[in-house]
C-alpha cells in the first residue's frame, strides 16, 4: 500500500505554433492570388489526410512542459511556482484530464476535482439556486451531494436574499462568492487548484485561503498554483518550482524555495545593462547604444541592489538628425509582466527639458530610494517619434535591464522582510498627545 | 468510502477503456446541459414555448398551398396533404434541429471544454435532449390535426419511436463528426445552416417520395432522411403510405455509417479539443 497518490514521469507538453513570414516587396497581384491558391491546396491536402492545419508558414514547436518527473504523496498540500508561461497551468490541464500529455505518464490513485476557474458553466440567465446545481455538477458533485450541502453553500456566498434572481443581475462580487461557495464544498481527494484566490475583495480573499486551509488540514491532497507567495507559504509544506516548461527544484522547505524564485542566481536573469551589439535600432533620430543602472555618483550598479539608495537610470546614445518629436524614457515592468509605469524625459514642464544637438547624448533619470518593493523588475527603453513611429516597440524587442531589489526595505527594527504590496514606499508618520 | 479507487493513468494516445462507463457515471452532467438547454432556450421571449409550434406549422401551411394546391402533387394514398406534410416536417424538425444544435455544440461550450474534463460526448449528447423536447411539443400539433381530419392511426403508430430513434442517429452521426471539425476549422459553421435549408427541399418534405420516378427511387435513398421520413409517413398515415423496403435499408445503413463515422472521428479528435478550441 503505497501514499503516492500522484505519480508523475517525464511528463511533457508540446505546442506546434505557426508564425506569419515576412511576404516579400513587389509581389504582383498575380503571385498573390497564385500563393493563395497553392496554401488552399496544401491545406485542402492536409485537412483530407486529417492533420492539424497551422495557421502560418513556418511551424515552430513549444514545449510547454517538459521531462517533469514528482511524486505527491496522500495528504500533502503543494504549491507550484513559477513565471508566466513556466508550465503551471499546463501541468494542471493534464492532471486533471482537459489536455492529454505528449510524452510521458501520469498515475494518479483517487478522485481529483480541478478547480481551474471560478464559476466554470454559470449561465447569467439562470437564477443562483439553479447555477449552484449547474456547476456543482459540472465540477463532479452529484445531486445528491449538492443538495445535502445546498444551505451550507448559500450561507458561504451570502447570497441568501437572491437565490431566485438571475446570476446576470447579481453584482461581481456576489457572482465570485456564489461561484467560489460552490467549488469549495467539493470533497474530492486530490483538489487541483489554479490561481482562483486572485479574485474577489481582500475579505473574501482570506475568506477563501481559510477554507483552502481546511480542505489541507483535513487530510486531502491539495494541488495550488499561486502568484501569490503568502498563500502558498501558509497554505504548502512543499514546493515545486518551474521554470520554462521543467522543474527546476523541489523542495519542502517552502521559504527557502520562494526566496530561489524571487531573487535567483541566474546570470541572465541579473544582467543589469544593455549594449548595443553595433547593428541594432539603427535610425537618424535616436540609436541608443547603453542603458544601465548606476548610482548616483554615476559609477554602475549590478544586481540585486539594497533599497536604502536612489537608482539612477542612464540612457546613453547618439542623434544624427534632430526631430523636435523625439521622446525617450523608460517602461518598468514587474514579475508578472505587469507595467507599473512610464516615465519619458518630457514628463516635466517644457523649461526642464533638455536640450539636444547631433552627436552623443546622455540622459539619467532617479528612481528613489524606498519606492519599489522587494522583487525583479523588468525596465525597457522607450525611445519614439511622437505620435509618428516607434523606434522602440513595447511588446517587440527593446533594449532592456532587470532590476532586482532586495534588502534595505527601512530603517525601522520591524520591517526588514518583504511585505505584501506592488510598491514599498517609506512614508513619514506623525504622532503626538491631543491635549497637549 | 474505502473501496480502492483504480488506478487512472494518462499517457499520450492511450485510449481510455472505461470511456463508456465514464460516459454512463457522467449522465448526471448530461441530464444538467439537456436542462440547461432547455430551460434557457426559450427566456426573454414573450410566447415563449410557442415557437416550437409556430415554426413548423408555418412551414407545413407553405408548403401544404405550394406543393398541394398550386402544384398539385399528389397526396400518399387518400390521406390529407397537410397531413402528410406534417408527417415529414416532424422527422425533418427534429433531425435540423438535432443536427444544427449539436454541431455547433462544442464551441458553445467552449468555456466548459477548457477547464474541466468530462467524456465530451455528452456536450453534442445533450443537444438532442433538446431537439427531441422540441419534436414533443410540435407532435401536439399533430394530435390536433388528426383530430381535425377524424384521421384514426393504425398500429404501424406502435412502431413510431423506433422511426425516432433513427432520425436523432442520423442527427448525431454527422453531428458528431462535424462539431469535432468545427472545434479546429470554423468554416463548418456556416455549412450547415445551408445544408439544414437545402436538405428540407431535397428531402421528401413537402411532397410525397412516390413522386419520385421509380428508376431513381435507389438514388434518391442515399439520402438517408428519406428512409426515415417514409418511415414516419407510414407508421403515422398507416396504410396509405408504404415503405420502398431496399431504398429505407440503404438509408439505414448509411446512417449506420455516419453514425461509426461521427463516433469515431470525435473519438480521435476529442483529446486536442481543449488545446485547439
Amino acid at each position: 500500500m503505497s501514499d503516492i497518490v500522484i505519480k508523475s514521469e517525464n511528463l511533457g507538453k508540446k505546442y506546434v505554433i505557426g508564425h506569419q513570414a515576412e511576404k516579400g516587396r513587389g509581389v504582383t497581384f498575380r503571385e498573390v492570388l497564385m500563393q493563395n491558391a497553392r496554401t488552399l491546396w496544401s491545406k485542402t491536402k492536409d485537412l483530407a489526410a486529417g492533420k492539424a492545419i497551422i495557421q502560418g508558414d513556418t511551424m515552430e514547436e513549444v514545449w510547454a512542459l517538459n521531462d517533469a518527473s514528482f511524486e505527491i504523496r496522500r495528504g500533502e498540500a503543494v504549491g507550484i511556482i513559477g513565471r508566466n508561461g513556466a508550465g503551471k497551468s499546463t501541468l494542471l490541464k493534464i492532471l486533471s484530464r482537459i489536455t492529454e500529455p505528449s510524452t510521458g505518464r501520469v498515475t494518479i490513485n483517487g478522485r481529483v476535482a480541478s478547480l481551474l476557474e471560478v464559476g466554470t458553466g454559470f449561465h447569467p440567465e439562470l437564477s443562483g439556486r439553479e447555477n449552484i446545481y449547474l456547476n456543482g455538477t459540472i465540477l463532479g458533485m452529484t445531486r445528491v451531494e449538492i443538495k445535502r450541502k445546498f444551505d451550507e453553500i448559500v450561507a458561504f456566498a451570502e447570497v441568501e436574499t437572491y437565490l431566485d434572481t438571475p446570476v446576470k443581475r447579481y453584482s461581481s462580487g456576489m457572482y465570485v462568492r456564489l461561484a467560489f461557495a460552490v467549488a469549495a464544498h467539493l470533497e474530492p481527494e486530490i483538489l487541483v487548484v489554479d490561481e482562483v484566490l486572485a479574485v474577489g475583495d481582500a475579505a473574501f480573499q482570506k475568506k477563501c485561503l481559510g477554507k483552502m486551509g481546511d480542505v489541507a488540514q483535513e487530510g486531502r491532497t491539495v494541488l495550488f498554483v499561486s502568484h501569490n507567495m503568502n498563500a502558498i507559504e501558509q497554505l504548502c509544506m512543499r514546493c515545486i518550482l518551474l521554470e520554462k516548461g521543467t522543474i527546476r527544484q523541489t523542495s519542502s522547505n517552502v521559504t527557502q524555495i520562494i526566496k530561489g524564485y524571487l531573487f535567483p542566481s541566474d546570470q541572465e536573469i541579473r544582467l543589469s545593462q544593455w549594449i548595443n551589439d553595433g547593428e541594432e535600432f539603427e535610425n537618424y533620430w535616436f540609436k541608443p547604444k547603453i542603458f544601465f543602472i548606476t548610482d548616483a555618483m554615476g559609477n554602475s550598479l549590478s544586481n540585486p541592489v539594497s533599497n536604502n539608495q536612489d537608482i539612477w537610470i542612464q540612457i546613453e546614445g547618439r542623434i544624427d538628425r534632430l526631430d523636435p518629436a523625439l521622446e525617450i524614457g523608460y517602461s518598468i515592468y514587474n514579475v508578472d509582466g505587469i507595467a507599473l509605469y512610464w516615465s519619458y524625459f518630457n514628463d516635466q514642464e517644457v523649461s526642464q527639458w533638455p536640450v539636444f544637438s547631433r552627436g552623443e547624448i546622455i540622459l539619467r533619470t532617479k528612481i528613489p530610494k524606498r519606492f519599489l518593493n522587494e522583487g525583479i523588475y523588468t525596465i525597457e527603453l522607450r525611445a519614439s517619434l511622437r505620435c509618428r513611429m516607434w523606434i522602440t516597440e513595447p511588446g517587440k524587442k527593446s533594449p532592456s535591464l532587470n532590476l532586482i531589489i532586495q534588502g534595505g526595505l527601512s530603517d525601522g527594527p520591524y520591517w526588514t522582510e518583504k511585505r505584501e504590496g506592488v510598491i514599498a514606499p517609506l512614508l513619514e508618520w506623525k504622532g503626538k498627545m491631543k491635549n497637549k | 468510502m474505502h473501496t480502492q479507487e483504480p488506478f487512472l493513468i494518462i499517457e499520450p494516445g492511450r485510449a481510455e477503456k472505461n470511456y463508456w462507463i465514464d460516459l454512463w457515471r457522467y449522465r448526471e452532467l448530461f441530464l444538467i446541459l439537456a436542462w440547461r438547454d432547455i430551460s434557457v432556450r426559450y427566456k426573454q421571449t414573450i410566447i415563449g414555448i410557442l415557437w416550437a409550434i409556430i415554426r413548423p406549422f408555418l412551414t407545413m401551411v407553405v408548403f401544404t398551398v405550394i406543393f398541394g394546391r398550386i402544384a398539385k402533387l399528389p397526396s400518399d394514398g387518400n390521406s390529407p396533404y397537410a397531413l402528410m406534410v406534417f408527417a415529414a416536417m416532424l422527422p425533418w424538425s427534429l433531425f435540423s434541429n438535432a443536427l444544427s444544435e449539436s454541431s455547433n455544440s462544442l464551441i458553445s461550450n467552449a468555456n466548459l471544454i477548457g477547464k474541466v474534463y468530462f467524456p465530451r460526448l455528452i456536450i453534442p449528447g445533450a443537444t438532442l435532449v433538446t431537439a427531441f423536447i422540441d419534436f414533443l411539443i410540435s407532435f401536439i400539433i399533430m394530435i390536433g390535426m388528426m383530430l381535425y381530419y377524424q384521421y384514426a392511426p393504425g398500429w404501424q403508430m406502435l412502431l413510431l419511436p423506433l422511426f425516432i430513434i433513427l432520425a436523432l442517429l442520423a442527427s448525431i452521426g454527422p453531428g458528431l463528426w462535424i462539431t469535432a471539425l468545427n472545434v479546429k476549422y470554423r468554416d463548418f459553421r456556416y455549412i450547415i445552416p445551408f445544408v439544414v435549408q437545402f436538405g428540407l427541399y431535397i428531402s421528401p418534405v413537402g411532397f410525397s417520395s412516390k413522386v419520385v420516378p421509380a428508376q431513381w427511387q435507389l438514388l434518391y435513398s442515399l439520402n438517408p432522411m428519406v428512409g426515415v421520413i417514409e418511415g414516419f409517413r407510414w407508421s403515422i398515415l398507416g396504410g396509405n403510405s408504404s415503405i420502398y423496403l431496399p431504398g429505407f435499408l440503404l438509408s439505414l445503413a448509411i446512417i449506420i455509417f455516419f453514425l461509426w463515422l461521427g463516433v469515431s472521428r470525435f473519438r480521435k479528435m476529442e483529446k486536442t479539443f481543449a488545446d485547439l478550441i
